[in-house]
């Protein structure tokens, strides 16, 4: 699927040859691809590429953060929300080894990213040279494609390649390892866009006989259930996932990326899928006859144990990665393309239908589940702040239409549950690599992308500290982010499945933790602390009011858990609601 | 169940690619029996020749994991009965041993080696076959002591009439669909 192509710059004819040495050809050729903003952090391997940077300023905007994890998932952030490709620059070892984490979490959740690596020099290259990584080796387990640079006349074909691949199919991250004697070397430059590569087909035509077969079972099923995956944002699809919802009646379930493809109050969405979801779709999927997956991969923390998945439904997989049909539940109909050409071709063609009797049941399984967690998590009588509580109030304050970013862990499931929707690409979290740290620069990526909406950050106080430096760059770019720290002094999410299945021994999960409103004040960003309930309200109204980057702390109750929970190895049926 | 198959992998020809394919493999923790790569009839094609055992529902999921990365053109996978494949084998005996009886060069001819190079000191012996027919042929020369011993990896070719790569290359130039 191509994500949202990016504006033509009104750079210089790119069929008119100019001389110039490789860096000011990096630089060229991204802003030929539509680049204004970028993510990094220099050093020796790099420097030409900065020294040409340095010329560009005016048209190419480098945020310049505290560590190079930070520099991918800030272009994450950026790119997840705007649906542009994401860019960083780092340098060569220690600098591309930092941003291995980042590049992992983009491959595993189809990011579309570009990160160009300063390299030692092409000659010194396997001599254990100061700063050297073999990191094409490194990386190319966790990218869709990388590939080295030694010469400069290779850098506009090799840049053109890397946002072609970057961005189309099933999107990811790709590296450009740049040797600095290319950045140095010099080239007649020309670009062009108009990549082919033969062994490379980003995306399939929708063979109609698949649409046929999988219409036939979507007209005969009485109980189907579609799942919505990020496959959906990536594709540009929601209009076509609504106008297929709407005509056909089916109920439709999210993944966690798959979140604010369709809007929080939609009559036929039922809610969150998986290990923290909503106890209707967990335990409907068993119920189903036909399970219609949408852009999704049926990861463990959605499916449980796949033996005891589906176990009553057909499977239609409407999907853009051959490779991901069959990976993990055996689909009777594979629809294999992109869905935003598949899924009109089905609504087309699919009767028109209400399945109300069935929406029904979700809704009564939604009452149990509000009354035995949602009402108690989001209107507490009892002391203690809950994680819920707060989440709720945040999203009420904006509306249900602001951006949310968040850590990995309780926060992120809590914050999952109860944030509300109005519009797509609204939300920026790690889902598959489940990476901490990730909160906080992919909030900065977030804002510096969409400078206009509101964006908050919902992190735990385990998390926060992994990145913790990036205050740094949100205050250098003064973005407005508003940070929600949910301090519970554990690592909540570790010490909820000690207390579970771990018979309470909290090992390693208690933490002495910093003053965070002095580290906020170093950073010079306003903050506050809150952790009385009666104060609650007044703060949030602080934070939003607040024109740039805030951090509310909320002490929230110190042994909360996320429920409902699917336990490891427990089929989705078998949800806990307590 | 687990069972042989043997896999045909068409890739650019670019540096690193090896270990693209093979880290698929590791990642699953699968052994690799047999590995061949080198160029194949179409300029500029590299084919990889891979023997696994491991399960049908595996081996396909392999596939599509390898058929992802960018500069695969195109994974096939066989069993035994749709391939034909060799392995050459060449075993170093001594020269004295060839002369004190006819029993090696009785081997030689009953299998249908034949023998590269004769020295004062060793001769080289090289059969072609499949692995239980060099390996048989090894015991037996063993009682005469083999200095030294190599087998290659597998190459296949099809039973099928056609090069299956070449009629997707054709393809991929016909329906320009695939390729935007």
């Amino acid at each position: 699927m191509e994500t949202k192509t990016q504006p033509k710059t009104q750079e210089a004819n790119p069929m008119k040859k100019q001389r110039m040495n490789g860096s000011e050809a990096v630089i060229q050729s991204l802003l030929h691809e539509g680049v204004d903003l970028l993510f990094g952090y220099p050093g020796g391997a790099i420097m030409p590429v900065y020294d040409a940077l340095y010329h560009y300023n005016d048209k190419l905007h480098h945020v310049l953060v505290r560590h190079e994890q930070g520099a991918i998932h800030a272009a994450q952030g950026y790119a997840r929300v705007t649906g542009k490709v994401g860019v960083s620059f780092v340098t060569s070892g220690p600098g591309a080894t930092n941003a291995v984490t980042g590049i992992a979490d983009a491959m595993v959740d189809s990011t579309p990213l570009v990160v160009i690596s300063g390299q030692v020099a092409a000659p010194l290259l396997g001599t254990d040279a100061f700063q050297e990584t073999d990191v094409v080796g490194i990386t190319q387990p966790i990218t869709k494609w990388n590939y080295q640079v030694k010469r400069a006349e290779e850098i506009p074909e090799a840049i053109a390649k890397a946002f072609y691949i970057a961005r189309t199919g099933r999107p990811g991250p790709v590296v450009l390892d740049i040797t600095k004697d290319a950045q140095f070397g010099m080239l007649d430059f020309t670009y062009s866009k108009d990549v082919k590569i033969r062994s490379y087909k980003p995306s399939k035509p929708v063979k109609k006989d698949s649409v046929a077969e999988a219409v036939r079972l979507i007209n005969l099923s009485k109980k189907p259930l579609a799942l919505i995956g990020q496959g959906v944002i990536l594709g540009g699809a929601e209009n076509e996932l609504k106008t297929f919802l709407e005509k056909t009646g089916i109920p439709a379930a999210w993944t966690l990326l798959g979140l604010s493809a369709l809007p929080s109050d939609h009559p036929l969405n039922v809610g969150m899928l998986g290990m923290h979801g909503n106890y209707g779709p967990n335990v409907k999927t068993n119920e189903s006859d036909l399970i219609i997956a949408i852009g999704m991969r049926f990861d463990d923390r959605v499916t449980g144990n796949v033996q005891k998945y589906a176990t009553n439904a057909k499977v239609i997989h409407l999907e853009i990665d051959p490779a991901e049909i069959n990976k993990i539940i055996f689909a009777d109909v594979p629809v294999v393309g992109n869905v935003k050409e598949s899924l009109p071709m089905i609504t087309e063609m699919a009767a028109e239908k209400n399945h109300d009797e069935w929406v029904k049941e979700f809704r009564a399984c939604d009452k149990i589940e509000d009354q035995k967690i949602i009402q108690p998590e989001l209107y507490p009588a009892k002391e203690g702040l809950t994680m819920g509580e707060v989440v709720r109030r945040v999203t009420e304050v904006y509306n249900d239409d602001a951006i949310l970013v968040t850590d990995v862990g309780q926060q992120q499931m809590m914050a999952s549950r109860y944030f509300k929707f109005k519009n797509t690409r609204s939300v920026v979290t790690s889902g598959g690599l489940g990476t901490m740290g990730f909160g906080l620069p992919a909030a900065l990526g977030a804002q510096l992308g969409q400078p206009e909406r509101p964006v908050c950050c919902f992190v735990g106080d385990g998390g926060i500290q992994m990145t913790i430096q990036e205050l740094g760059t949100i205050w250098q770019t003064k973005a407005p982010v508003k940070i929600i720290l949910l301090n519970n002094n554990y690592l909540g999410m570790v010490r909820q499945w000690q207390e579970l299945f771990f018979d309470r021994r909290y090992a390693s999960t208690l933490l002495e933790n910093p003053d965070f409103q002095t580290i906020s004040k170093g950073y010079h960003i306003e903050s506050s602390i809150v952790d009385d309930r009666s104060e609650l309200d007044a703060a949030i109204k602080k934070m939003v009011e607040h024109d740039g980057p805030y951090l509310l702390e909320v002490k929230v109750e110190k042994e909360g858990n996320v429920f409902p929970m699917v336990p490891t190895g427990a089929s989705v049926s078998d949800i806990r609601l307590e | 169940m687990k069972q042989e198959f043997t896999i045909s992998i068409y890739s650019e020809n670019h540096v690193g690619l090896l270990n693209q394919v093979t880290t698929i493999f590791t990642r699953r923790h699968i052994n690799i029996e047999s590995l061949t790569t080198s160029e194949s009839a179409i300029p500029g094609v590299h084919k990889f020749t891979i023997v696994v055992f491991t399960s049908r529902d595996t081996i396909n999921k392999l596939l599509g994991q390898i058929e992802r990365r960018i500069d695969v053109l195109k994974a096939f996978v066989f069993t035994a009965e749709e391939i034909i494949h060799q392995e050459v084998a060449l075993y170093k005996v001594k020269t004295e041993a060839l002369l004190n009886s006819n029993e090696i060069e009785k081997l030689v001819r009953q299998y249908g080696a034949r023998i590269l190079e004769v020295t004062n000191e060793y001769t080289v012996i090289e059969k072609t076959g499949h692995k239980e027919e060099t390996q048989e042929l090894f015991d037996k020369l063993d009682r005469f002591g083999v200095t030294q011993f190599v087998r290659s990896g597998r190459i296949a070719v099809t039973k099928l009439n056609q090069e299956l790569l070449s009629n997707y290359l054709v393809k991929l130039d016909n329906d320009k669909s695939i390729l935007d």
